[in-house]
C-alpha cells in the first residue's frame, strides 16, 4: 500500500478515526504521519524512553495504595527535604534530586529496588578508594570479629588473640581516620 | 575535503582496529554513572551549580594525561555546532540526551576516542570506554582506573547499603552497564533470533537496535547488555554477560556453517548483489545500506570477498549515518540529497578498497 499523502513512499501507518460515530481510514507513511500530527506517541527521540516505563511502574502502586486514603496521602506529601523533590514528582519523572532522596523515600525504595534488580537491594560491587576508605575497614572488623568468635568457641585462644590484635590496629587506623576527616 | 582525509579525522580507534573474535562482536562498552556529594542531581540542579562541575572538571582533567589513557579534550556541548553534536553521538561517543537536552553538558575526550567522560549528563560522570572486538574485561578495568583518577579530585556520592547514588534508580548500585555489539546476520537468515531473543532477556539481559532504546536492529546488529546494576559486583556482572556473548557467538558460527553447507550458491549471490549494489548506486536509503553491508560483511567472514577489510561495516555504518554525511558535504542536507550522498561516499570508499588491493598485488 502507497501512502495516501505523497503517493511515494509505502504507507507504514494506518489510521481508523471515528468523529460522531462516522468512521475514517487513511494509511500514511510515518514521514507524513508526523507531518501531518497524526502520530502523537512518537516523538524525535524515539519517545518510549526508560523513564516512563519507569514512572508506569511506580505509579502501579497507586490504585492499591488508594483503598487507603491516609497512608497513599502520606506518601504523596512526602518530600526530600534537600532538593525538595516529593515522592510525587519522583513517581512521574522516574529520576530522584540529589542524593538525599535514597534516605528520605527509603521506604519506599525498597520495593521498586527489589522490582528493578531483580530482588536485590543492597550493593555488592566496588567501594570507592578514597571516600570509602573506613567503609573497607569497617567490613574487616566485622569479618575479624566473626573470626574472632569462631575461635573462642573452639577453645584456640592463641589464634583469638592474634586476631584481637589485629582488630585493635584496625580499629586505631579507623579513629584515626575520624579524626583526618 | 578528500574521503580520506575525512576518514582520517573520523573514524575512531574501535572502528578500524580489530579485537578478540571481531568478526561476529564489533565493540564492547562499559559505562559507569558516578555523581558528585556536594551537587543536586543534574534532574533539578541549578544552572550556577551546573557550570562549577563543568568547570571543576575542565581545571583538573582537561589536557591532563592519564597514565594509560593519554591526554584529554573537554568538548562542551554549548560551544558545538548541532551537526558536530550529531556527529559525536552517531560515533557512541556521547548521547543524544547530553546532545540534545543538556545545554550545560560536557564531555572529556580521549585521543584515540576510546574513552568518553560525560559531564552533567543524567548523573553528573558518566565514564564510557569503547573497545574493538569482544574486550569486557579490559574495557571494565580502564574504567576502573579512570574512576580511580576522578575520585582523587571529587567525592562521590556514596553508601554503604546502595552503591553508588544514581539519579535513576535503575542504575544504582554499580552504576555499571556493560554492552557489546554483535553483528548477527546467520541467526537473523536462520530466523533463530526471536527466539533466542526472551530467552536472552530472561537472564536480566537487554537487546536492542544499534542506537538504543527502541530502534530497530539496523543491519543485523544487535546490542546486548546487562538490566541489573544492584546486588552483583562489577567483575560478576562482566562475566555473566560474557558468557552469554560466548554462547552467541557460538550460535551465530554454527549458523553460517549451517548456512555455507545448505545454500552455498544462493548465499555467495546474495553477498555478491548486495556488494553490487553498494558498488553502483547512486541513491540509496540508510536501511537499505545497512542491510548490504551487513551482507557484504558476511561475505567477507565467509571468504567469498577477498581484499576488502573487514572494518567496512563498522566504519559505513556509522559515516553513512545523516550528520556524518552532512559534515562530510559541509552543510545541511535534505533527506533525498542525503540518499544520493550515502551513495557516493559508499562507491568511493569502496573504490579505495580496490586500489589498496591493487596496489598490493604489485
Amino acid at each position: 500500500m502507497i501512502c495516501q499523502e505523497c503517493k511515494q513512499r509505502p504507507a507504514t501507518m494506518h489510521f481508523t478515526k471515528i468523529i460522531n460515530g462516522e468512521k475514517t481510514e487513511f494509511h500514511l507513511c510515518e514521514h507524513c504521519a508526523q507531518e501531518r500530527g497524526e502520530v502523537f506517541m512518537f516523538h524525535e527521540n524515539g519517545g518510549f524512553s526508560i523513564h516512563n516505563l519507569l514512572a508506569g511502574l511506580l505509579n502501579f502502586d497507586s490504585p492499591i495504595k488508594e483503598t487507603k486514603p491516609s497512608a497513599f496521602q502520606g506518601i504523596e506529601l512526602l518530600q526530600c527535604e534537600r532538593c525538595n523533590m516529593t515522592y510525587h514528582q519522583f513517581t512521574k519523572i522516574g529520576r530522584f534530586g540529589c542524593s538525599n532522596c535514597y534516605y528520605a523515600f527509603v521506604k519506599q525504595l525498597q520495593p521498586i529496588l527489589k522490582r528493578l534488580h531483580s530482588g536485590n537491594t543492597t550493593h555488592a560491587g566496588k567501594i570507592p578508594r578514597r571516600i570509602g576508605g573506613t567503609i573497607h575497614i569497617r567490613k574487616q572488623i566485622e569479618h575479624l570479629k566473626q573470626k574472632l568468635q569462631d575461635f573462642i568457641v573452639k577453645e584456640e585462644f592463641e589464634k583469638a588473640a592474634e586476631v584481637r590484635d589485629q582488630i585493635r590496629f584496625l580499629e586505631s587506623q579507623l579513629s584515626a581516620h575520624g579524626e583526618g576527616d | 575535503m578528500s574521503l580520506e582525509k575525512f576518514l582520517n579525522t573520523a573514524v575512531s580507534s574501535w572502528m578500524s582496529q580489530e579485537g578478540p573474535d571481531s568478526d561476529i562482536v564489533l565493540s564492547s562498552r562499559i559505562r559507569l554513572a558516578r555523581n558528585i556529594v556536594d551537587y543536586e542531581f543534574p534532574t533539578v540542579f541549578s544552572n550556577e551549580e551546573a557550570q562549577e562541575i563543568v568547570e571543576r572538571f575542565e581545571q583538573a582533567f582537561a589536557w591532563q594525561s592519564h597514565r594509560s589513557a593519554g591526554r584529554f579534550e573537554l568538548l562542551k556541548m554549548n560551544e558545538l555546532q548541532p551537526i558536530e553534536k550529531r556527529v559525536l553521538v552517531e560515533k557512541h561517543l556521547i548521547s543524544p540526551h547530553l546532545a540534545e537536552d543538556c545545554p550545560f553538558g560536557a564531555c572529556l575526550l580521549s585521543e584515540n576516542e576510546e574513552i568518553s567522560i560525560m559531564i552533567n549528563e543524567e548523573d553528573h560522570v558518566r565514564i564510557q570506554c569503547l573497545f574493538p572486538g569482544l574486550q569486557l574485561t579490559e574495557a571494565l578495568e580502564m574504567a576502573n582506573e579512570l574512576d580511580d583518577w576522578i575520585e582523587m579530585h571529587v567525592n562521590y556520592a556514596f553508601d554503604e547499603k546502595r552503591g553508588y547514588l544514581t539519579s535513576c534508580p535503575t542504575n544504582v548500585g554499580t552504576g555499571l552497564r556493560a554492552s557489546v555489539m554483535m553483528h548477527l546476520p546467520a541467526l537473523i537468515l536462520t530466523q533463530q533470533m526471536n527466539r533466542i531473543i526472551p530467552a536472552i532477556n530472561q537472564l536480566g539481559l537487554v537487546v536492542r537496535g544499534t542506537y538504543g532504546e527502541g530502534s530497530e536492529a539496523l543491519g543485523n546488529i544487535f546490542q546486548i547488555s546487562n538490566q541489573i546494576t544492584l546486588g552483583k559486583s562489577e567483575e560478576d556482572i562482566v562475566e555473566d554477560l560474557k558468557s552469554v556473548v560466548q554462547q552467541l557467538i557460538a550460535q551465530e558460527r554454527m549458523a553460517r556453517e549451517a548456512l555455507v553447507k545448505t545454500l552455498n550458491i544462493q548465499l555467495e549471490d546474495r553477498v555478491f548483489r548486495s556488494y553490487g549494489i553498494l558498488a553502483n548506486s547512486r541513491v540509496i536509503e540508510s536501511k537499505e545500506a545497512a542491510q548490504c553491508l551487513s551482507d557484504v560483511r558476511l561475505g567477507i567472514d565467509l571468504g567469498y570477498i577477498k581484499n576488502i577489510s573487514r572494518n567496512i561495516l563498522n566504519e559505513l555504518m556509522i559515516l553513512t549515518q545523516p550528520g556524518f554525511l552532512q559534515q562530510y558535504a559541509g552543510g545541511a542536507l535534505r533527506p533525498n540529497e542525503r540518499d544520493v550522498r550515502r551513495a557516493t561516499l559508499i562507491r568511493e570508499r569502496l573504490k579505495m578498497e580496490e586500489r589498496k588491493a591493487m596496489e598490493s598485488d604489485e
